[in-house]
């Protein structure tokens, strides 16, 4: 048993129970979820955990990690808040609120604040458009939406989020 | 308004169980797994005339039909991958209407001979799977899905399955190759999902608003369904309608609604008095729709969006007012599809990468009206030649921007600034 199986032991056989016995790999995105959890990104030795679940290659898994924008291959910030600046979010605002918020926040687009805490990232539609500016933020657990957005919501949220961390 | 797919506005908390089962919900599941056998299903389902909304409009009934019955196990695999810019609809009616949803899987699932069905989420959709999750197992619980259901021998379960941020995954190949655990790149057709699909099997692909209407067509009937749309598009469809107008939103009318009548009556006009000025009616994957008024007065439906130089594709309406400049615009759907493109074939991984560098120099002001050309050259040479057809989208807005807007790119070509300096300053309506 690897750590993987050690910790979410019955996550994973719950997973693997979802796909038939002998398509073991249709499990592969589930468990980079599962993976993900523990740091915010999946690790080297993770990609061979996955794999040795699967019975598949961790060549395989990391390219799986490469392809998909939701697994991230190296660390970020705890949290990475992205925001829609897609054709439709932008035709209500978005650019302007990406670039704001960035500049509220002190980082470049793609980078991380001073105290490591957040990731802003542009991102492409997230089914959500009627509701410009949006954003998401994507944690090691979960994905929230925060939706009709102002820059002063926005940097609120990421205050919150020092409060509670201690920056 | 309302009739079929949203009518969760009209009766409140048809998402809770109890409330759908008040609604007749599940009994017409009961009485085609009890009563009827599969091939009627379909037959109602042909009748009706319902065609898919995630895109092609292909017939429901005709695809169900193809399923190639000299090979099991059977597979249906639901695309809620929702991922088409503009596009928000099957995200309201699983979060708002999940039950009729489900109903409409579990129906298509009886009448093609699947036991098993996967819906396969974008990944950001990670809440909405947990709630799906819950009502699944509370249909297990209460007898609607599992083995042998009401004592015959049919047995259904139904899973979810997240995605994880790839556009090219809504392609329904490209869906089945991620769900079996590969990289999301469409395969070669034919042999089309109906014969192989899923681990090889015969599978049914259907978009989740293609489904949600199906449970009404068999407790009302294929004439009721046609009482709504048009004869070669009945029913209503969810018109996601977005960008600078006042009232964006989800808007379910019959299919055949003008724009003039969703863009104006319904969703209040152009906000800040601006002018209409092009109307994309597929979401990014569009052609750019001069809105003159014979193109506001053009029905919405499969056959007559043509007529005005586009596909109605996911309904997803962007629409488009006088203050944007067309090379701001093309620059941000090149580069969702240069992001997009799964690289498996040359001309659309090459050819978005050129066409992002072209777009990006005449946005800046820094391209000759040769570069235009160009653009249009590059654009021309992917179109057609692609594996799948996200390649011919990336090409859509590119090449009738520059045909039907053409002064927006002479004037930076000749170094005018452009009307988007404009857009910089505009804040959210709300
Ligand atoms: C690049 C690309 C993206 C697509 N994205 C979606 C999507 O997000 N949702 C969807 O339902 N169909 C999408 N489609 C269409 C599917 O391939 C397929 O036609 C559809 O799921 C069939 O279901 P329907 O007959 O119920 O419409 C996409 C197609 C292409 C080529
Ligand atoms: S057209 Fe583009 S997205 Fe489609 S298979 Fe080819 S490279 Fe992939
Ligand atoms: S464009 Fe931003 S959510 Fe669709």
């Amino acid at each position: 048993m690897n750590p993987l199986q050690e910790r979410y032991g019955q996550e994973i056989e719950a997973v693997l129970a979802k796909y038939p016995s002998d398509q073991k790999r249709s499990a592969v995105m589930p468990l980079l979820y599962i993976a993900q959890r523990e740091h915010g990104h999946i690790t080297r030795e993770q990609l061979g955990q996955v794999g040795d679940i699967l019975g598949i290659s961790s060549t395989d898994v990391a390219s799986i990690v490469g392809f998909y924008t939701l697994y991230h291959d190296a660390p970020g910030g705890k949290y990475r808040l992205q925001v829609c600046n897609d054709l439709p979010c932008a035709l209500r605002g978005a650019d302007k609120f990406f670039d704001d918020l960035c500049s509220r926040l002190d980082v470049q687009p793609g980078g991380t604040t001073a105290d490591g805490l957040v990731t802003v990232e542009g991102v492409m539609c997230l089914a959500a458009c009627h509701r410009a500016p949006m954003f998401q933020v994507q944690s090691h657990t979960e994905i929230t939406y925060y939706e009709d957005q102002t820059v002063d919501k926005a940097v609120q949220l990421v205050d919150s989020w020092r409060q509670v961390n201690g920056k | 308004m309302n009739e079929i797919l949203l009518r969760h506005r009209e009766i409140q908390n048809l998402d809770q169980f109890p409330i759908y089962r008040q609604n007749k919900g599940f009994e017409t599941f009961k009485h085609a797994v009890t009563a009827m056998n599969p091939a009627e299903v379909i037959d109602v389902v042909k009748a009706s005339g319902l065609r898919g909304r995630g895109g092609a409009g292909f017939s429901t009934g005709m695809k169900w039909s193809f399923i190639d019955n000299k090979n099991w196990p059977h597979y249906v695999v639901v695309n809620a991958d929702e991922s088409e810019p503009g596009t928000f609809k099957d995200r309201e009616i699983m979060e708002s209407n999940p039950f009729q949803f489900l109903e409409g899987v579990m129906l298509c699932a009886y009448a093609v001979g699947a036991n098993s069905a996967y819906i396969y989420l974008r990944g950001e959709f990670w809440q909405l799977a947990a709630e799906l999750d819950k009502h699944i197992e509370y249909l297990e619980r209460e007898g609607f899905l599992g083995d042998k259901l009401f004592g015959g021998e049919y047995g259904l379960r139904l899973y979810t399955h997240l995605g994880a941020g790839a556009y090219i995954c809504g392609e329904e190949t490209a869906m089945l190759e991620s769900l079996e655990g590969k990289l999301g790149q469409p395969r070669l057709r034919p042999p089309f999902p109906p014969t192989f699909g899923l681990y090889s099997k015969p599978t049914i692909v259907n978009n989740v608003e293609t489904l949600a209407n199906v449970p009404l067509i068999l407790e009302r009937g294929a004439d009721w369904f046609r009482s709504f749309g048009t004869e070669k598009s009945p029913g209503n469809k969810v018109f996601s309608l977005c960008g600078n107008v006042e009232k964006p939103g989800n808007y379910e009318l019959s299919l055949g609604t003008t724009f003039r009548e969703l863009i104006f009556t319904h969703g209040g006009g152009i906000p800040r008095r601006r002018k209409i000025k092009a109307i994309m009616p597929a979401g990014a994957s569009s052609s750019l729709i001069v809105a003159d008024d014979k193109a506001l007065d053009t029905p919405m439906d499969y056959e007559n969006v043509p007529s005005v130089g586009a596909q109605l594709g996911s309904a997803s309406i962007i629409v488009i007012d006088d203050s944007v400049s067309m090379d701001w615009l093309i620059n941000k759907t090149v580069h969702f599809f240069k992001h997009e493109s799964c690289g498996k074939c040359t001309p659309c991984r090459e050819g978005t990468y050129w066409m992002q560098h072209l777009t990006e120099r005449i946005h800046h002001g820094q391209a000759k009206w040769d570069d235009v050309i160009l653009l249009q050259d590059v654009a021309t040479g992917i179109k057609g030649k692609c594996l799948c057809a996200l390649g011919d989208f990336s090409t859509e807005a590119v090449v009738s921007s520059i045909q039907r807007f053409r002064s927006d790119f002479e004037a930076v070509a000749a170094g005018a600034p452009t009307p988007v300096a404009v857009r910089a300053e505009q804040v959210s309506p709300k």
